[in-house]
């Protein structure tokens, strides 16, 4: 890949047009209107087309000028922390609130490579605490304490 | 005099008891979460502000103006204290206020930085005052192509301005004006890029999108490297200036004011555009430039004052005329539609009490500012002492109540971590999501105004330049281009913004 002189620019470059090409192929259903009238499609597909432009105007210039690659990636605080904050959406009807945010404080802290199992399980069951105390008792907030699966009602 | 029977009007709102303790509950959490390493004002902003939610529409405002510039004072601490700017206005903070507390001199920097913001704070509160409601008038007037030409721009002005690639930041504006469109079409009501799910009928959740970007994918980048951070100073003490430290700062404080209080007025600017500029005036100005990067007090001045300055006049655009000028008003305006007032030049008139409170509401919670942090500061210090391993599930647990408690829907947390992989695969690529935001915000604005010109004008596209304050205002934002495209000006533009 010698000729790639900058990947970052040219990975972004790319990633705008993909993004472009998927806004586009869902404008390309709504009804374009004329520039009187404009229809719903009508500004999307133009923003589409800028966007899609300025992607190959950014991948010319990672081939022309030199820059760095792409640093580490931070896999597991990602996959952890994206995976968790999935999960919270998925349990804290299921589970109650609570016990959500009990499970999504000790998880996260896995996602550093300092964790402790003792300061995960104090900051979780302190979070949990304060948040009983400021957004149920505090804010009123109306959420379910305690899920269904745990036997809520 | 009419102002003055205005401003008592803005201090009777601003000075009753709940919005009091709103103005100083804000400025209290903001510093709170503002102090944090790596956090700023727009994901402090964005992750309080479903609290705000259920408060009548002048305290939220007043909370989150409070958190606005409790965040940004709060960042100005973690700069001089630890060399870790929180956001980018406080980065020219670091250079000399971190210096200045490695001689033992924290005190008198915070006591500066403080002061300073006081000072320029009520400079920026009057000139706010002054001039809203004359702009207001002259907006009145303006139709859908000013419009239209304003916002264009505002954005060609706010990618001008950021650090990095213009290019790339000009795609993440286009980028935010896309996802901007996502739900009904407001003339036809036909579904836009809602992939057939119901949940994304009304478009996209702000707040969903700000936290993943700014909160999520911030917190994971911030995990890349865990290594230590150094705290100078475990205790802070003297935090009084000297006779000597006051006549070095009075003209910086003064020119840091002026100069904040214009750039904040400008579409793009704010707070980070006058911090810098004021940091290389000083450096020119001074007599002994050479202290400069040592601890020159001047440095902590001048920038300090110029960005409280800037983030209070950046209110009277998006006062005015309802056009955000930089994120964090992007986030404001956001959080005036929620509360179901449509941002404009009508405000000021239909509202005088959501306008006038709000603006005399800074003036407190500039003072309130300066109360908490100078006698406050050994809580601030101790904040900052707790690593961030154990800080950020904490940031999390926020992060997701928040943007659940918004709807109560689930859909909204699959959309913070759908945003927050889409914001850390940006910065990996060096694209400042910032710009994004403030996309997300104007486009449908803009697209509502670009459609009302062309069919008033039966599709001519010459409206735009035809009709003088349009073509003025749309030459600008062509000259802003032109300007920082050329090769000699963008040579001069990465050295600023690397010093």
């Amino acid at each position: 890949m010698g000729f790639i002189r900058n990947p970052k620019d040219v990975l972004s470059g790319l990633l705008f047009i993909v993004i472009a090409g998927i806004f586009a192929w869902q404008a390309q259903e709504l009804p374009m209107g004329t520039a009187v009238r404009m229809g719903p499609g009508y500004f999307p597909m133009l923003l589409s087309g800028l966007l899609a432009l300025i992607g190959v105007v950014v991948i010319i210039n990672g081939l022309r000028f030199d820059g760095e690659a792409p640093g580490g990636v931070a896999w597991r605080a990602f996959f952890i922390l994206i995976g968790i904050v999935v999960f919270f959406g998925f349990s804290v009807r299921p589970l109650g609130f609570l016990p959500a945010i009990f499970i999504l404080v000790s998880v996260s802290a896995l996602a550093s490579t300092k964790f402790r199992a003792s300061t995960a399980l104090i900051s979780a069951a302190v979070l949990t605490f304060f948040s009983w105390v400021v957004f149920i008792k505090g804010l009123g907030l109306p959420l379910q304490i305690i899920g269904p699966w745990l036997g809520g009602y | 005099m009419e102002l003055f029977d205005n401003l008592a009007l803005g201090f009777s709102v601003a000075l009753s008891f709940e919005n009091l303790l709103y103005c100083f509950v804000g400025a209290l959490l903001g510093t709170m979460i503002g102090v944090l390493p790596g956090l700023g004002p727009i994901a402090t902003i964005a992750m309080l502000l479903p609290i705000t939610f259920g408060l009548p529409p002048v305290s939220a405002l007043i909370m989150l103006a409070g958190i606005y510039y409790g965040a940004q004072y709060g960042g100005s601490t973690t700069a001089i204290l630890i060399n870790l700017p929180g956001e980018s206005s406080s980065v020219v903070t670091a250079i000399d206020g971190h210096q200045m507390a490695k001689q033992g001199r924290a005190g008198t920097a915070l006591a500066t930085a403080a002061l300073g913001s006081f000072f320029a704070g009520t400079v920026a509160t009057f000139l706010l005052a002054l001039f809203s409601p004359p702009l207001a008038e002259l907006a009145l007037q303006f139709g859908p192509a000013e419009y239209f030409s304003l916002m264009v721009l505002g954005l060609v002005a706010s990618v001008t301005l950021a650090s990095g690639s213009v290019v790339k930041a000009l795609a993440m504006i286009v980028l935010g004006l896309l996802l901007g469109l996502s739900g009904q079409d407001i003339y036809t009501g036909v579904p836009r890029f809602t992939f057939d799910l119901p949940e994304l009928a009304d478009g996209l959740d702000f707040v969903a999108l700000a936290m993943g970007m700014f909160g999520l994918a911030e917190i994971i980048r911030n995990l890349e490297d865990e290594s230590q951070r150094s705290l100078v100073a475990a205790k802070v003490k003297g935090l009084m200036l000297t006779m000597e430290d006051f006549r070095r700062i009075r003209w910086p404080v003064i020119r840091g004011t002026a100069l904040g209080s214009i750039l904040g007025i400008l579409p793009g600017g704010g707070a980070m555009l006058s911090s810098f500029a004021a940091y290389s005036i000083e450096k020119k100005m001074s007599k002994h430039p050479h202290e400069f990067g040592r601890g020159a007090i001047e440095g902590v001045a001048g920038p300090e004052s110029a960005n409280n300055a800037g983030a209070q006049t950046s209110f009277i655009p998006m006062l005015t005329l309802g056009i955000p000028s930089n994120p964090v008003m992007a986030l404001m305006i956001g959080a005036l539609i929620i509360q179901g007032i449509t941002p404009g030049p009508n405000v000021v008139t239909d509202k005088p009490d959501l306008f006038w409170g709000i603006i005399a509401s800074m003036w407190v919670g500039n003072f309130m500012l300066v109360l908490l942090n100078l006698p406050l500061i050994g809580m601030w210090v101790k904040l900052l002492t707790v690593p961030y391993h154990v800080m950020f599930p904490a940031i999390m647990a926020f992060c997701c109540i928040g943007v659940y408690s918004v709807n109560n829907n689930n859909f909204d947390v699959y959309a913070m971590a759908f945003f927050g992989v889409l914001g850390y695969l940006l910065v990996k690529l060096d694209c400042e999501p910032a710009p994004l935001l403030l996309g997300f915000v104007i486009g449908p604005m803009l697209e509502e105004h670009l459609r009302r010109a062309m069919l008033i004008s039966r599709g001519d596209p010459m409206v735009f330049v035809t009709r003088p304050i349009s073509a003025v205002l749309l030459l600008l934002a062509l000259a802003a281009l032109v300007v920082v495209l050329l090769p000699s000006v963008s040579k001069t533009r990465e050295e600023a913004f690397k010093e």
